[in-house]
């Protein structure tokens, strides 16, 4: 009896010491083998970066976020600048194509230009993300704003002030930016989906900007012009419609036009909304769409299916900026994300 | 009835005269457009949409004032652009960067006069052709703004900078100070070119540039004062673009607006070959490509026509120039830029 007790009682002292030790052991914690291969699995990747062109607030954003992972996980980033022309951007994917990086982001100038060489190049086994905007072709993934949604989002509340009764006259003026581009062709479609179901709101003048902050302002004097007693205008981008703002500023009619606009939440354009220049400023967001993008990038590089085999999207959601919610949260600077 | 064929064919002369020139026709198209819009749009004469019809142009005159001061002179500046957009960008820069405001314009204008003096110094004593000196510096320019001035492209007027704001949307007596802007620097202008020696050489160096260097007219000098003069214009024009549109966006710098002011300046009437016109060819110019634009807006027309008729109205000036003035001896010995 007494042999026995003894001997569980030295059982469960070694269980215990063994319990012990391997606490011990734990201590120092687990390898994880997942993380090890993570932050070396994309030594030897190559990522280019097509952007518009740089120099402004949302390819900067996103190159800085892209710079910053790929110093992190060791991946080499470039990015070939065309300088807003598309036929430069056309010559780099080219060229890019025979190069053959491991992956793309490109940032389409229309829907059409790329189209086909982003084909190609999937075909060459070159992964590819748009970013923003889109093209006709789907490829791996697209990431950013879905025009469409900013359009009816901005429709919605310019029917929300300038319906029939609700506000001084029913008439809204539309700012255009470049008549090929993703934002205007999914963006007006947006909007009239909206207008159409609303017949009294009338369309005064749409008109192209060439985003071009000058041209927008003269645009909208001429407008403000014939029809003192416009309701409401949606612009296409924050960085044109300062000039369509301080039209309006100018005309005394701050109170009476409802000005929507969006962009990508640069401090600049939060700035507008606090000083009473942008009613509504609809924001996709650019840090949001920048880990986005880069967990895209980490999980393509990745994965070991071929290029063009899968094709997903996703359409980030987007933040509606009044003068209630202007804050840290909502607006960011290019050096917070550097 | 005598008196009465007398004044037939004195009107008739009076249409005649105006079709001998490249001045006249466009006169006279601005007349058909301004009353063509006049009767098709109720509010378009309106005092309110005349103002605003001006100072939609008023930028693109003033610059049209300097370009044309460079080609009277016989030459071309195509960094105009450039030159506005990086000095009036830095500027700005610089104020965020926390220098004073007014010391910061200062050093902008020392930057644009300086690269003025550069290009004119090129062309001047390197005796390359001014289209080409002006398109390399304007890259020049631009790269170096980009590079290391600034690295966003649009850059807002810098805050708590009130009195620089009055410039673009302030106004006087109720006339918008950008179009007093344009009046003023009109009227300098007039008075450079016709009452100074500096006026009557320019015009002497655009007619034969031969034979005023042999003359003695210090005509390197002369060159490198004139495109001094248009760069300093050009920031001068870049400010008030700022100012009213409270932002400026060096992205200008891709955009048409050179060839618009060329366009001013030709449809204008003053010939590429130099020597020829004044201020009042620019303030025609100006006017009719404002009632060409402020009437199409109002009538809301796409943008790609815009364009179109803006291609076509250039082109029919050109042709029926050159059918009421055809090519002589001398057009051909002088050439054509």
């Amino acid at each position: 009896m007494k042999i026995k007790i003894l001997v569980q009682a030295l059982a469960a002292a070694v269980a215990i010491a063994v319990g012990l030790s391997v606490a011990h052991a734990q201590d120092k914690g687990l390898e994880n083998p997942r993380s090890t291969t993570f932050h070396t699995a994309l030594k030897d990747k190559k990522v280019v970066f097509v952007p518009l062109s740089m120099g402004f607030d949302l390819t900067e954003g996103w190159a800085a976020q892209m710079k910053k992972q790929a110093a992190r996980l060791g991946y080499s980033f470039e990015i070939r600048d065309p300088a807003w022309s598309t036929d430069a951007g056309t010559k780099a994917i080219q060229s890019l194509i025979s190069e053959k990086p491991d992956l793309m982001v490109v940032h389409n100038p229309d829907i059409q230009s790329y189209a086909r060489l982003l084909k190609q190049a999937q075909a060459a086994g070159i992964k590819v993300i748009q970013i923003n905007l889109e093209s006709n072709t789907t490829t791996d993934s697209y990431v950013g704003a879905d025009w469409t949604e900013i359009g009816e989002k901005a429709a919605e509340a310019i029917v929300d002030k300038c319906d029939a009764g609700k506000g001084i006259s029913t008439k809204v003026a539309i700012d255009t930016g470049v008549p090929t581009a993703a934002s205007d062709v999914f963006q007006l479609d947006g909007i009239y989906k909206v207008l159409d179901a609303h017949p009294a709101i009338q369309v005064v003048s749409q008109q192209a900007t060439e985003y071009n902050p000058e041209k927008a302002r003269s645009i909208m004097a001429t407008v403000l012009q014939q029809h003192g007693d416009l309701c409401g205008a949606i612009g296409i981008w924050d960085n044109q419609d300062t000039g369509t703002a301080s039209a309006i500023k100018e005309a005394g009619k701050s109170d009476q036009v409802f000005l929507v606009t969006s962009g990508g939440g640069n401090q600049v354009g939060c700035e507008n909304v606090k000083n009473g220049l942008f009613n509504l400023y609809i924001s996709y967001n650019v840090p949001l769409q920048g880990d986005l993008l880069n967990q895209e990038i980490a999980r393509l590089l990745m994965s070991d299916s071929p290029a063009g085999e899968v094709k997903t999207m996703y359409f980030n959601p987007l933040t509606l900026i009044t003068k209630d919610n202007v804050n840290q949260r909502n607006c960011w600077t290019l050096d917070d994300l550097k | 009835m005598s008196s009465a064929a007398g004044r037939e064919a004195g009107s008739k002369a009076w249409v005649e005269r105006l079709l001998r020139s490249q001045e006249g026709i466009v006169f006279l198209l601005a007349l058909v457009a301004f009353v063509v819009f006049s009767v098709l749009l109720p509010s378009f004469l309106s005092a309110g949409n005349l103002l605003v019809l001006v100072r939609s142009v008023s930028i693109l005159g003033i610059l049209a004032l300097g370009m044309a001061l460079v080609v009277i002179a016989r030459g071309i500046d195509v960094s105009m652009i450039a030159v506005m957009v990086v000095s009036v960008s830095w500027a700005f820069v610089i104020t965020r960067a926390g220098y004073p405001f007014e010391i910061a314009l200062l050093i902008g204008a020392g930057f644009a006069l300086l690269a003025g003096v550069g290009i004119g110094t090129l062309i001047a004593f390197g005796d390359v052709p001014p289209i080409f000196a002006t398109l390399a510096a304007g890259s020049v320019i631009y790269g170096t703004g980009r590079t290391f001035f600034f690295t966003l492209e649009m850059q807002n007027v810098p805050p708590d900078t009130d009195w620089f704001r009055l410039i673009g949307q302030g106004s006087l007596f109720g006339i918008p100070i950008t179009i007093i802007a344009f009046a003023v620097l009109c009227i300098v202008m007039q008075l450079v070119l016709s009452r100074t020696r500096f006026g009557w050489t320019t015009y002497a160096m655009g007619n034969n540039p031969n034979t005023a260097r042999v003359t003695g007219l210090p005509t390197r000098l002369m060159v490198v004062a004139q495109y001094a003069i248009s760069a300093f214009i050009a920031y001068l024009a870049g400010l008030i673009l700022a100012s009213s549109a409270a932002a400026i966006n060096a992205r200008l710098f891709n955009s048409t607006m050179i060839y618009d002011i060329l366009l001013v300046v030709v449809l204008g009437g003053i010939g590429l070959n130099g020597g020829h016109g004044s201020v009042r060819n620019v303030v025609l110019g100006t006017v009719f490509v404002g009632i060409l634009l402020n009437g199409m807006t109002i009538l809301n027309i796409d943008y790609t026509i815009q364009n179109l008729v803006k291609g076509v109205v250039l082109l029919l000036a050109i042709v029926v120039d050159s059918l009421v003035n055809p090519r002589d001896e001398q057009t051909s010995q002088q050439g054509d830029l």
